[in-house]
């Protein structure tokens, strides 16, 4: 390769970036934490830190009849005990709604629970204390009296309302929608076939190895809040408790260093954590809080507990006319702040049906209160729902229909050439590679040839099964997503990028890192567009008080907005840089480039000037320049999605189980995912992305639920009881992808971080239920337990 | 009412001495007394493998023994393991191959990765996923994990094959 294939590119209207831009480069970040040197909140010392448990409901619902503090306040260590009311004083209350989301409603919510609390696991008290250990005995020593009410626990019940969780609504129901395009019942009746089903998704969670953790350290002296915070969105942190905790903005910095593990469960607002943040004031001196094991299982958010019905319509020659779903989905006592608990049942009506061209389509969603722990929005959000109950009412009808499954997808799913295209549930999208994806998928997999082994094996009495889930993904989200709605969360990212004196690059960005590689890939578009070298980038991320304003890391969008973000700067740079040059060297800028730390003739390539030296000039001989000539070698750009509400990702996956008939054991033997979210910036770590999200899926579908008892016990609260994937029962994955990019941006990247959640599901029930076919039995109710397909067998 | 009991052990080669509660767990002891934050807490009940440590030469889990069970002992943690170059390799192959995402886990995989490669040369990838099978990865699916450890074994049976066959 010659230097100059590797320059960045010059001309505008030239779409792909070389250089770093998709290599395999490992991520510099990953050093420090292979050597057990990251920095995890409950890894830092603090001189006066003290430590906060909190006494949390025993009932699922439950007036607080008394709680006697003396004996707890008595006990060794102990520097506080708190409850609702004296919280209060110094963190006011939220709900969780938002203005888009028509007729939502939810009751305020505060730190500790006040007179009443709604779920098991409530925090109704806090014992601070020196000493974790010491404040958890004094936990033991709260003297609490409770008047149990009647707990709703049951979607069903919620909705006929017959007992009202909360007395000021009228209601259980939080949230709902309805969406008809028109002539549903038309379609149906002109179809040859029509095929109904009904499909149970388990309530789960996203188990995080790393509890939630929150430091607050307020300063009196300052009247500064600093709270070092395991979130995925330090700038709506710090918006949240500069309103809630009354802080100007600017008393309020938030701290964001490593994160173990996060998708989607460290985004929301938790009330142990604004209680927290609220002592720190009380107290004034730092109070941390880091969830056990236990705790995480009750407050962390839950996600996904859905019941939907879904019908297809299609004619005898395999052309879908319709779908017509109803989705009841229970979201615990409180819509989550400040995203709200209705975006995952919203979610669901936007996206079934979503890679298919079928003309008519009606929906209706009903989000209700529980008495259970909340949920809200967890990797995939919505995704796993909508794609599992599409896919599988698709395959129902290939199976009546007598056709091939993935014959039947490809009739139906739109054409690539149709874009942009608006589907029948009003989602608009940019382009999409539906045939491409599939195309590619059959052949990785050898499709053919494993229908043929299955159909062998059968004969000698082996049960496998082939499951295919195409799909669609929400990435990159305008501020239609949250912002429209009220929401103080910034759609926007920015990044800073500063040529430093010995010509290293530091780059700032408002997008955080929880280990999907932002700052890795950062550095590689960073290093790229400016002209350096990786080993000269420094990316810095997670601090309000020095990154650029923006978003965070949620919902696909940490590449394609915040790496968006990082090329605009790059290139103002390199401008800058290019002036600088064409001063120092008193030639012509458009005659110079810059290419691996050095300022090059264009032309021949020629070394005119290292960065380094540049960087000097600039910097401490700035007298040497011309008298007007004032050097800018810091640059902020920002980038916003605007022209899409969402730019949507297309991906198929596949999945090849053996299903034990007399056991009820699935056996994953393999997974495919072919994916196309654009240019892939890193291709290892956006194939690991989409590996270790197929996994969460997986979990989804065989293994985890969260079990309540009929009066709201979460009875599998610790990670014996709650089974999540582990490497022994894992298949490998082998993962393709087809780049279209997105033209809303000169990167044209999409979102790659839930795709694998969203189809795993899916797939592997498709999978089992191939399996089973042949015996006439049929899974809908996940986690696909041995029990549960022993059931659908008849032999229970 | 001071429980407490006198503890001497050694910690990545060095000797510390303390006086700790009974009832302190060895990963408490090593985050919180001896500054060793390395090794992580994840469940407190012996399932997710993130505090695996290397005490006497075996790996046990940092929330199921006790620091005054480890009197007298020897116990290498993940800091020690990185200075001692012992590591090296697995470190090298995790980072090449992106064989860790949040880092959560990876000091607990690492240990126990370490005790496999050390133990079992010639382990296949199903043993090398059942060796791991203790330790909880929410975020890379494992595969990752187990490519590294195979290219370590892989590169090690070649050293050793080339030691051998000198004269």
């Amino acid at each position: 390769m010659t230097a100059r294939d590797e320059l960045p590119v010059k001309d505008s209207k030239t779409r792909t970036q070389s250089g770093y831009i998709g290599k395999s480069e490992p991520r510099a970040n990953a050093k420090r934490l292979l050597q057990g040197r990251g920095s995890f909140i409950d890894d830092l010392r603090f001189p006066r830190l003290a430590h906060v448990a909190f006494l949390r409901s025993p009932h699922a619902h439950a007036k607080i009849k008394s709680m006697d503090f003396s004996k707890a306040r008595a006990a060794p260590g102990v520097i506080g005990v708190f409850d609702g009311r004296a919280v209060a004083e110094y963190c006011s209350p939220w709900i969780g709604v938002l203005g888009h989301l028509k007729g939502i409603k939810s009751p305020p919510q505060y730190p500790l629970a006040i007179e009443r609390a709604c779920w098991q696991g409530e925090a109704v008290a806090a014992v601070v204390a020196e000493t974790r250990a010491q404040a958890e005995d004094a936990v033991e020593l709260v003297a609490a009296e409770w008047d149990p009410l009647p707990a709703v626990i049951d979607m069903h019940e919620s909705l006929s309302g017959k007992v009202v969780i909360h007395p000021e609504f009228e209601d259980n129901i939080c949230f709902s929608r309805q969406i008809d395009n028109g002539e549903v019942d038309a379609a149906f009746k002109n179809a040859d076939v029509v095929v109904e089903e009904s499909y149970s998704f388990g309530r789960h969670t996203g188990v995080c190895l790393e509890g939630r953790a929150i430091l607050a350290d307020y300063n009196a002296g300052e009247h500064m809040l600093t709270v070092h915070h395991a979130t995925q969105a330090p700038h709506m942190m710090q918006d949240i408790f500069s309103k809630h905790l009354n802080l100007p903005e600017a008393n309020v910095r938030v701290i964001c260093r490593d994160i173990g593990g996060a998708y989607g469960i460290k985004v929301h607002v938790y009330p142990d954590e604004m209680c927290t943040a609220a002592l720190s004031i009380m107290l004034r001196r730092p109070v941390k809080f880091v969830a056990d094991r236990l705790e995480s299982f009750l407050s962390d958010i839950h996600a996904r507990e859905h019941k939907v019905t879904v019908r297809l319509a299609a004619t005898k020659d395999g052309e879908i006319l319709a779908f017509d779903l109803d989705d009841l989905t229970a979201i615990g006592p409180y819509s989550v702040y400040p995203r709200t608990s209705g975006i995952e049942g919203n979610q669901v009506v936007n996206l079934t049906g979503g890679p298919y061209k079928h003309k008519h389509y009606r929906a209706s969603l009903n989000v209700v209160f529980t008495n259970k722990n909340v949920t809200c929005q967890y990797r995939a959000v919505g995704h796993p729902i909508a794609v599992a109950l599409t896919e599988g009412i698709v395959d129902l009808a290939a199976q009546k229909l007598g056709m091939d499954p993935a014959e039947f997808r490809r009739r139906n799913m739109i054409p690539d050439d149709a874009y942009p295209y608006t589907g029948a549930a009003g989602m608009k999208y940019e382009v999409l590679t539906h045939h491409q994806c599939l195309d590619k998928l059959l052949s990785l997999m050898d499709y053919k040839g494993l229908r043929a082994e299955q159909a062998e094996l059968r004969k000698k009495g082996v049960y496998r099964g082939i499951g295919l889930a195409a799909m669609i993904e929400v990435t990159n989200p305008s501020p239609a997503f949250y912002g429209v709605g009220g929401a103080r969360i910034s759609a926007q990212d920015g990044a800073t990028l500063r040529l430093e004196p010995t010509g290293m690059l530091t780059v700032l960005s408002s997008v955080t890192e929880q280990g999907q590689g932002t700052e890795g890939i950062f550095a590689q578009i960073a290093a790229t567009v400016v002209g350096v070298t990786m080993d000269k980038v420094k990316v810095i991320t997670g601090d309000t008080s020095t990154t650029p304003y923006g978003g965070g890391t949620w919902a696909s969008r940490g590449a394609g907005i915040g790496g968006e973000a990082v090329l605009q700067a790059g290139k103002a740079l390199r401008s800058n840089i290019l002036d600088i040059a064409a001063a120092i060297l008193n030639v012509d800028k458009a005659d110079l480039d810059i290419f691996s730390n050095e300022v090059i003739d264009l032309a021949s390539g020629e070394s005119k000037l290292p960065l380094a030296e540049l960087g000097r000039v600039a910097y401490f001989r700035p007298d040497t320049l011309p008298m007007k000539f004032q050097s800018e070698l810091m640059v902020t750009r920002h980038y916003t999605p605007r022209e899409y509400g969402f730019t949507f990702t297309n991906g198929i996956q596949a999945s090849l189980v053996e299903v034990d008939v007399e056991t009820g054991f699935v056996k994953l033997l393999k997974h495919w995912c072919v994916e196309d979210c654009g240019t892939v910036i890193n291709p290892l770590l956006v194939d690991e992305q989409i590996r270790g999200g197929v996994v969460q899926g997986i979990g989804a579908a065989l293994f985890e639920e969260c079990h309540y008892s009929e009066d709201g016990q979460l009875q599998n609260a610790t990670m014996a009881d709650y089974l999540v994937p582990m490497s022994g029962e894992m298949p490998d994955i082998v993962c393709g992808h087809v780049e279209s990019k997105t033209r809303t941006s000169e990167l044209g990247a999409k979102g790659v971080g839930e795709a694998g959640t969203a189809g795993a599901p899916g797939a592997v029930m498709n999978a089992i239920n191939d399996a089973l076919s042949s015996l006439g039995a049929r899974v809908t109710t996940m986690p696909f337990t041995p029990e549960r397909v022993l059931d659908a067998l008849g032999k229970k | 009412m001071d429980h407490s009991l006198p503890l001497t052990l050694t910690v990545n080669g060095t000797r510390v001495t303390s006086r700790v509660e009974p009832r302190t767990h060895l990963i408490d002891f090593l985050r919180d007394t001896a500054g060793l934050t390395g090794s992580h807490i994840g469940c407190e009940h012996g399932v997710c493998g993130a505090c695996t440590v290397r005490v006497d030469g075996l790996i046990v889990r940092g929330c199921l023994t006790l620091a005054v069970q480890c009197e007298g002992k020897t116990v290498d943690t993940i800091e020690g393991l990185s200075d001692s170059g012992e590591l090296a390799e697995l470190q090298q192959a995790f980072h090449e191959r992106n064989a860790l995402q949040c880092g959560y886990c990876t000091p607990g995989m690492l240990v126990a990765a370490l005790d496999l490669v050390k133990s079992e040369p010639d382990a296949s990838r199903e043993r090398i996923r059942e060796h791991l099978s203790g330790n909880y990865c929410r975020c890379t699916g494992y595969q990752a994990i187990v490519d590294a450890i195979e290219t370590v074994l892989a590169m090690r049976r070649t050293t050793a094959k080339a030691a051998g066959a000198r004269p």
